[in-house]
């Protein structure tokens, strides 16, 4: 018989992708969306260059999160991308 | 016991992570998938379908002038909306023998928006007499935002979906080691590897248009599910506004001016559009305030001609008929984004191309209908005991035949409600979707009852049946039989009725296919095992 803590140990880095895969991922394409409008564009310009790039950006995430070995690499590579996304984002909210 | 796949260990190998990926993200919204693959492949001819399902209106011959029509219509929305805020009205081509029209109703509290639409025969103006019916439309907007829910809550699912599609396109090929060595790879009735093989060959032969039409898809309702840039960067409407220009055709009303002034000649204003965008490329004509000194006319070219959906239109004052502007061009993201939606609608297409989305469209919907059906047969050989399959399985299995074929009978049945509801049928038209719905319910409800084969084979024939007959009831319900529309060159309607026949013939093969499969319960590759599945099929003989 597996323990709870077992069966915990088991399914928790599973669970913990598979948020970061649905949340993270679309998370990180909205934070993308937004800092786009730092560029030197016109803003209507810049909001469509977001939204058409963010479903680009929340498929690169979901695969990157399952891809790596393991889930704390899944969370650190998608904070290591939303940092300067949020950067960029702060400064035209 | 080992039913659930344990955690993947550290280390394993992208490709099986992948794998696992890919299986998962298929299953889980596989079903909803292959409904809006079906329904949206069958959209591409919603037009046709529309004609065939309003056979009171007489086939078009030949291309009304738009200009008169345009003037026609507007005459009537005079009287039909009077004191509309904004009409639109889109001109029949050579898909549409009717004019669709929707207005604003004119309401005393200001910010609540009521509509109404209709279509219109072009040669009176009057309102279409046909029976009431979504025609393809139902299939059209089932596509994307399903039915008896909020159409929010349906474009969301759809995007959800579309969006794991995105994922299982992407994890599916990197799962594949020689895409290209197994797209020339067929293993006929080797079980498993047959339908991975058939799974592959569909999949990897439209590849790219799977994966456009996925991304496409998504890009098409954008707006709604990534509102964050915009909401960022703009905070006023007059902001928002400058947005909607680049996307939309759609002039908004801005304030009426309370005087009172009869629209100039429509006619007119559709000619001026005709020498630029040529007769019949005139797609849409919108009134702002009509019957006001304020009001203005925007008339956009059509979808034939261009790969783009970006909004190309002409600005009249609407008192004096004076051109305003001329509407042309956008920013680049503008007209990518034009560009990517109009990938996705197909409606810049002439016949020969729009056979061709159909065609690789279907192709999309065997993809996502094989991958479903793999997950059982691979899993199958593994049952511990085939007979009483875990419950995970038997709801796949059963869902599996509800979505793949009892789709199939629930679209048939709805067209076999257009030809059988009573005319005068109270909110017949939604009566028509009711029984798609009842009949799709139906077929569950089979599925469930029925061993999984039996369910499988008899709900095949079932659709062909309904396929087969439906050309006959055809012609028993309305005057226009196949022989009569083959004489008289009406291509829709022999098109639609010789194409049910085709799709029957497909179905007939896919039951004589499934009655005849025998499923191999273990492996072929371990001979030593092979007394045990003779002896289980003979079990399963004598049963």
């Amino acid at each position: 018989m597996i323990s709870v803590a077992g069966r915990v140990r088991n399914v928790g880095p599973l669970l913990s992708r598979i948020a970061a895969a649905l949340f993270g991922g679309y998370a990180l394409a909205a934070l993308a969306s937004v800092a786009v409008l730092a560029l030197p564009m016109s803003k209507p310009q810049a909001v469509l260059t977001g939204m058409l790039a963010s479903f680009a950006i929340y498929a690169g995430a979901v695969i990157w999160v399952f891809a790596v070995r393991s889930a704390l690499r899944a969370w650190t590579g998608l904070l290591v991308v939303a940092a300067p996304l949020l950067l960029a984002a702060w400064s035209v909210w | 016991m080992k039913t659930v796949q344990e955690p993947r260990p550290a280390g394993q190998g992208i490709r099986q992570s992948m794998s696992d990926l890919h299986t998962w993200v298929g299953l889980l919204l596989g079903w909803v998938l292959y409904a809006m693959f079906l329904t949206g492949t069958v959209a591409y001819f919603k037009d046709e379908l529309s004609q065939w399902m309003r056979p009171e209106l007489a086939h078009q011959t030949e291309l009304p002038d738009q200009a008169v029509v345009a003037q026609r219509i507007a005459d009537e929305l005079g009287t039909v909306a009077p004191g509309s805020p904004q009409w639109s009205m889109r001109l029949p081509d050579g898909r549409n023998n009717s004019v669709y029209a929707f207005w604003r109703t004119a309401t005393g509290t200001p910010g609540q928006r009521g509509f109404g639409e209709a279509n219109f025969d072009p040669a009176t103006g009057q309102k279409v007499t046909a029976r009431d019916t979504l025609g393809g439309d139902f299939f059209y907007r089932f596509h994307f935002q399903f039915h008896y829910m909020p159409v929010i809550w349906g474009r969301w699912i759809a995007g959800v979906a579309a969006m794991f599609m995105l994922v299982a396109i992407v994890s599916g090929v990197i799962t594949h080691k020689k895409i290209f060595v197994d797209f020339f790879t067929f293993r006929w009735g080797k079980g498993q590897r047959s339908w991975l093989d058939a799974h592959n060959a569909v999949s990897v032969f439209g590849l790219p248009f799977h994966f456009m039409i996925t991304y496409t898809g998504l890009v098409t309702l954008m707006a709604l599910y990534m509102p964050w840039g915009e909401q960022a960067a703009f905070k006023t409407p007059a902001e928002r506004q400058q947005l909607n220009a680049e996307l939309s055709a759609f002039i908004q009303p801005g304030k009426p001016s309370g005087q009172a002034a009869p629209l100039a000649s429509v006619e007119a204003m559709v000619r001026q559009a005709q020498e630029r965008w040529g007769r019949d490329n005139v797609g849409r004509v919108t009134a702002t305030h009509p019957g006001d000194a304020a009001a203005r006319v925007a008339v956009a070219r059509g979808e034939a001609g261009r790969v783009s959906m970006s909004p190309q239109y002409l600005e009249f004052e609407g008192t004096t008929g004076r051109l305003l502007a001329v509407h042309e061009g956008v920013g680049a993201a503008a007209e990518t984004r034009g560009v990517l939606y109009a990938l996705h609608l197909g409606r810049f297409s002439d016949s020969v191309t729009r056979w061709l989305y159909f065609l690789v469209s279907l192709a999309g919907t065997a993809m996502v209908g094989t991958g479903l059906v793999m997950w059982i047969v691979k899993r199958r050989q593994k049952l511990p005991d085939p007979e009483r399959p875990h419950v995970g399985f038997h709801i796949v299995e059963r869902l599996n035949i509800v979505t793949i074929a009892g789709l199939s009978v629930a679209m048939t049945g709805f067209l076999w409600a257009n030809r059988l509801l009573p005319q005068d049928l109270v909110a017949r038209a939604n009566w028509e979707i009711h029984v798609f719905f009842i009949v799709w319910l139906l077929t569950l409800a089979h599925a469930v009852l029925r061993p999984a084969k039996k369910a499988w084979v008899e709900q095949l024939w079932a659709a062909t049946a309904l396929l087969a007959l439906l050309p006959i009831l055809n012609a028993v319900t309305t005057q226009r039989p196949l022989w009569h529309s083959l004489v008289e060159g009406d291509w829709v309607f022999a098109g639609t009725d010789l194409m049910c026949w085709v799709l029957a013939g497909l179905h007939a093969a896919l039951a004589i296919r499934t009655a005849r499969h025998r499923p191999k319960l273990r492996s072929t590759r371990k001979p030593s095992r092979e007394p045990v599945t003779t002896s289980a099929t003979l079990r399963k003989g004598e049963a």
